[in-house]
């Protein structure tokens, strides 16, 4: 699958394509396989998001989790700051990332 | 310190308020991202992995309280509570927003501070020795001259698009502590056997992809020639750098290419042509910055004695405290390396203790340095108790400059877009090893540089162990390398063999210091072990 990533223009958080709008949570993010070029151009002109982008990603325990590590580290957060990322009380992200 | 006289204020401001305007007209829409990117940029505001990430000039690495004190209220106001100081003496703040980045500059701008020329192809902020005005090996100080070039360098019309990013170090003694042969231009003030001050000029070190250590191209520049040779050795370059190839487009390159002595002819050429068009500034002017960088007014009474009572004082007192050209003072380094923390990084209320000792021991004055660390030069020996148990009570007390512990880290893929792997936590995961096996006093000296990617910023090349992480269809590895220096006796470390996983690396770590234990001898540093035996026995242990 694939998955549609940018940056807030305003704030510069990472976001992800929900299908109908943009969430800081990947877990929301949709298969965009076949569309990413027309949504990326659509979303970028209204200044929704800034420098979109098609990244992999799989199903993991029904949510989607991108291929490579370094989206992955950009969708939590830095490994090394857990009270900043994205879900500081799942155990488990760690291994999510790794 | 120096300060902004009416014309820095001015051309300050008015960017800030310029690049006020760039900002409102991308987030209406304006201006396209390509169009904005290279303006964000050119006021340090790159776009990295988690959001806007701001990058400030520290000048030298030289701050006062206030100047501090300024950084750590835009860590809390706009930012998430700390700041990352980095392997060039500038400060990063890893989650800005754009709505907010021009008031931020604005705030800069209010304590004497600003982003320019912290990114695109342009001179760069120029570095120089963190002990600058306090060591008691230096010639003279060097951030008279690092001024006088930053003023230059500034905006100046002919290197603004140069083929590839561009940076100067200054320095004055023999030792290097700047890493002054890894830069583009290494600077060092130097005496001549008349007593005359001049300047050494190193062209095309760099470390990067193609490491490069730079060789001496004139060893007395008189300083009254100091900006005209500059120009020189920049004007060849710019003609001749390659602009087809952004990995062939630094200096290192040209001069490799061409051979030293050629690209020298053409600088001398070049300098020769200079010398009557008016480039150099007025001496005066030289000594009308050197009048900021006085020395303080040194109690002249200040006594040697330090109470050593208290061991682990004691231990602080012995490994973060740098000999003083006057006596009775010292200069002390406050290590942003605590074991298991992230190196360089400091929150705000951290930077306000800093910004307050400063203050009341160090005649105002804050040096950060290029491992990530920051100094307050001029301590009193009477003073440093008092000092140390202010900074042991901030977390900001750890003994251990110049050890295994004092890791310099970039930040790796935790924060940075290029980066391939994570260097942080392989930082973290070393400093842990060696401080639970309490082997970090036994090991002496050791400098211990990672990267999380070929460009470098975590000095790989030139540690004495450099790790280098790289991305290994799609996992994290880590080459290690050994025999690095930046300093005096610099020289380049060498790749051991394969890579190991972020575990093996910490293993590979300890396997070679062991080796470094079995066979030093007397008082030998790890590099001078690995200098006199070779390669051999490290591989042996690591590989079989």
């Amino acid at each position: 699958m694939k998955l549609l990533t940018g940056n807030d223009l305003k704030t510069g958080a990472v976001t992800w394509w929900t299908g109908a709008d943009w969430s800081i949570h990947v877990e929301d993010a949709v298969d965009v396989t076949g569309q990413e070029d027309e949504i990326a151009r659509r979303e970028e002109a209204a200044r929704r998001v800034n420098v979109p982008y098609a990244i992999e990603a799989e199903l993991h325990k029904g949510s989607p989790r991108p291929a490579h590590i370094k989206d992955r580290v950009r969708a939590l957060g830095p490994t090394v700051r857990p009270d900043l990322t994205l879900k500081p009380a799942d155990p488990e992200i760690g291994n999510w990332v790794i | 310190m120096y300060a902004y006289d009416q014309y820095d204020q001015q051309m300050v401001d008015a960017r800030v308020e310029e690049f006020r305007d760039q900002a409102r007209r991308r987030l209406e829409g304006k201006l396209s991202e390509d169009q904005f990117k290279p303006l964000r940029l050119m006021n340090g505001l790159y776009l990295q992995l988690h959001a806007y990430m701001l990058r400030v000039a520290i000048p030298y690495g030289t701050l006062s309280g206030t100047q501090m004190r300024a950084l750590a209220d835009i860590a809390e106001k706009y930012d998430r509570g700390y700041g990352h100081f980095t392997t060039r003496q500038n400060i990063q703040y890893n989650w800005i927003k754009l709505e907010d980045a021009a008031d931020i500059l604005a705030d800069l701008a209010k304590v004497e501070m600003h982003a320019i020329q912290t990114s695109g192809n342009c001179i760069r902020n120029i570095s120089s020795d963190h002990f600058a005005g306090a060591a008691a090996d230096e010639v003279v100080d060097p951030r008279p001259y690092a001024e006088l070039l930053r003023q230059w360098s500034s905006f100046h019309p002919e290197f603004s698009y140069l083929p590839r990013k561009f940076k100067i170090a200054v320095i004055a003694s023999e030792q290097d502590r700047a890493a002054m042969r890894l830069h583009d231009i290494g600077i060092n003030i130097v005496r001549n056997s008349d007593g005359e001050l001049g300047a050494a000029f190193y062209v095309g070190g760099g470390m990067g992809r193609t490491p490069m250590i730079a060789p001496c191209i004139r060893e007395f520049v008189p300083l009254d020639r100091l900006v005209t040779y500059a120009e020189a050795c920049l004007r060849v370059y710019n003609r001749y750098g390659r602009r087809d190839n952004k990995y062939k487009a630094r200096i290192k390159i040209l001069v490799h290419e061409l051979g030293a002595e050629e690209y020298t002819r053409q600088v001398e050429e070049e300098y020769q042509h200079l010398l009557d068009s008016g480039v150099e500034p007025p001496f005066a002017e030289l000594e009308r910055i050197r009048t900021f960088f006085a020395d303080p007014d040194f109690d002249s009474e200040a006594g040697e004695d330090i109470d050593r009572s208290d061991p682990d004082f004691a231990l602080w007192v012995d490994r973060n405290t740098v000999a003083h050209k006057q006596a009775g003072y010292v200069s002390a380094v406050i290590s942003l390396k605590p074991v298991g923390g992230i190196p360089g990084d400091a929150t705000a209320d951290q930077m306000r203790v800093m910004a307050d000792l400063a203050e009341k021991y160090s005649f105002d004055e804050l040096r950060v340095m290029h491992t990530q660390n920051v100094v307050l030069p001029h301590v009193r020996k009477a003073d440093l108790h008092a000092l140390w148990t202010a900074l042991d009570d901030a977390g900001l007390g750890s003994p251990n400059l110049d050890t295994i512990e004092d890791i310099i880290a970039c930040p790796g893929l935790d924060y940075c877009s290029l980066a391939n792997a994570r260097s942080i936590p392989v930082a973290q995961k070393i400093a842990q090893r060696f401080a639970e096996t309490k082997k970090t006093a036994t090991l002496g000296q050791l400098k211990l540089k990672i990267s999380g990617c070929i460009n470098a910023c975590g000095h790989h090349h030139a540690g004495h162990i450099g790790i280098l992480g790289v991305d290994r269809k799609g996992v994290e590895n880590y080459q290690l390398s050994l025999g690095g220096s930046e300093a005096e006796d610099v020289s380049l470390a060498k790749i051991t063999g394969p890579g190991f996983d972020e575990d093996g690396i910490v293993d590979a770590v300890e396997t070679v210091t062991g080796v470094y234990e079995r066979e030093r001898e007397g008082e030998e540093r790890f590099l001078d072990t690995y200098r006199r035996i070779g390669m051999g026995p490290f591989k042996e242990a690591l590989y079989g």
